[in-house]
């Protein structure tokens, strides 16, 4: 049963991405991208990934669609229309057999015991209760076990933080100091000339 | 959207149920699904709503920027300080087995420092990344 | 492996390749850099599926310990660890790299890459 709606869901998204492709209006397409998102969501709750499944509704769904909305209220909405080598295409669906073939060597699925299911995440599993006393595994393993990952993560997002807001603030006051200069240099060579 | 009364009513009165959730996300992540990053997002998305219902004014006066600028240092510097805290208490890095007077209890104190500097980080960049974006737009 | 589970995974791995390959053709082939961004969004998705899909594992269920039920069987959680790790930061990233465009909006009056690389803006 979760392996059919799995397959539902999984066809729903390759129709939107095909829609995603297709369509030339960018608001269609950013809201195509939370439509995308929002099927990503169920399909990560079939495949038993809650915490990532909410991450993926706040941040997928709600905030990246947002973003991308406020920055098309700043540009252009549409998008050109353009001529591109004839051959792109092809190459792309050489790729795409080729990768399809090499799948066929990939792991099975749903097998409990391979080899990636029985070492540290079998430890995981069985002594976060014992040396954390927190059920959640992910939030375990999130927390206490790879710590020092979660550091650097959260130093990932203030670095972002801090770029936007260097690029989109401290840019008006750049902005302002060159054009100041560039006046008084401007007055500087006409006074020279006279 | 100014003018329009059911998004503003209904906004009004679904705010604090959407700060409850995040903050029921964040302090119930040992036990169900949730966690740092989802309860930041989800307070970063009601102070966002906030301000895409009532305009960028009123919400500059609840959170301005400052703010948000001391938030997103902050929540790093709780996340780096418990590591140093817990190298002070004679442990390594991070390990939070040593915060309290046996493991488990310790390790509970280091999960909940940890998350709620992922909570301060989170929340204050989303939200300064959101105002930076629509401060902008013209 | 009998034929309809031999189907199935092989249906989820050939749609993640197809989704893979598609966000790769958004960005290479359109100019425009917010559907440029849109794709590679999307590009990130689909690894998300490639980790999380083999983690699930039959009759296993959310890696949240049941005090009740000793020897459930529970799916990998280590992938989902790492996929939440890449979330957050592919947010973080995509928010850079719409300040980008932003920045070159108002310096070109431009959005699209080939209109920026002819010079006749």
């Amino acid at each position: 049963m979760q392996s059919i709606i799995g397959m539902v869901l999984m066809t729903l998204l390759a129709v939107v991405m095909i829609g995603i492709i297709r369509l030339r209006n960018l608001f269609a397409v950013v809201i195509f991208g939370g439509i995308y998102s929002l099927l990503m969501v169920g399909l990560l709750l079939v495949l038993d990934a809650v915490d990532v499944a909410m991450t993926e509704a706040a941040v997928g769904g709600g905030l990246s669609t947002v973003l991308m909305l406020s920055v098309l209220y700043s540009t252009k909405e549409e998008e050109i229309r353009l001529v591109r080598m004839r051959a792109f295409p092809l190459f792309f669906m050489v790729v795409t057999g080729v990768l399809i073939f090499a799948t066929w060597d990939l792991l099975p699925l749903a097998i409990a015991d391979l080899p990636s299911h029985t070492h540290v995440s079998a430890y995981y599993l069985d002594n976060s209760l014992k040396d954390t006393g927190v059920p959640n595994v992910v939030t375990s393993v999130l927390a206490s076990y790879r710590g020092y990952d979660t550091l650097g993560e959260v130093t990932v997002i203030f670095a972002a933080g801090i770029a936007v807001l260097v690029l989109l603030q401290g840019s008006r006051i750049a902005k302002k100091k060159v054009s100041r200069s560039d006046s008084i240099s401007g007055s500087d060579s006409v006074s020279g000339l006279e | 959207m100014k003018f329009d009364i059911i998004a503003r009513v209904s906004v009004k009165m679904f705010l604090p149920f959407i700060l409850l959730f995040g903050l029921y996300i964040q302090f119930h992540g040992d036990y169900g699904p949730g966690g740092g990053f989802q309860a930041g997002v989800i307070i970063a998305s009601a102070i966002i709503i906030y301000a895409l219902v009532f305009g960028l004014f009123p919400v500059h006066q609840i959170v301005p920027l400052r703010y948000l600028r001391l938030m997103m240092s902050a929540g790093v510097l709780i996340y780096l300080s418990t590591g140093i805290l817990t190298m002070i208490l004679g442990g390594n890095y991070l390990e939070y087995s040593v915060l309290a007077h046996d493991q488990i209890h310790g390790q509970e104190w280091g999960i909940f420092f940890v998350e709620t500097g992922v909570l301060i980080t989170v929340t204050g960049t989303m939200t300064g990344i959101f105002y930076a974006f629509v401060g902008r737009g013209r | 492996m009998y034929f309809p589970d031999w189907f199935i995974v092989h249906y989820s791995y050939m749609i993640t390749i197809f989704l893979m390959v598609s966000s790769l053709y958004i960005i290479v082939m359109r100019s425009n850099m917010i559907k440029k961004l849109v794709g590679l969004n999307l590009f990130q998705t689909t690894i998300y599926l490639l980790y999380l899909s083999p983690s699930k594992i039959t009759g296993g269920t959310v890696p949240i310990i049941m005090y009740d039920k000793p020897g459930a069987i529970y799916s990998n959680p280590l992938p989902q660890v790492l996929i939440l790790t890449a979330i957050v930061v592919g947010v973080a990233t995509l928010s850079v790299g719409l300040a980008l465009v932003v920045r070159i909006n108002e310096e070109f009056g431009t959005i699209e890459e080939d209109e920026l690389f002819d010079g006749n803006v």
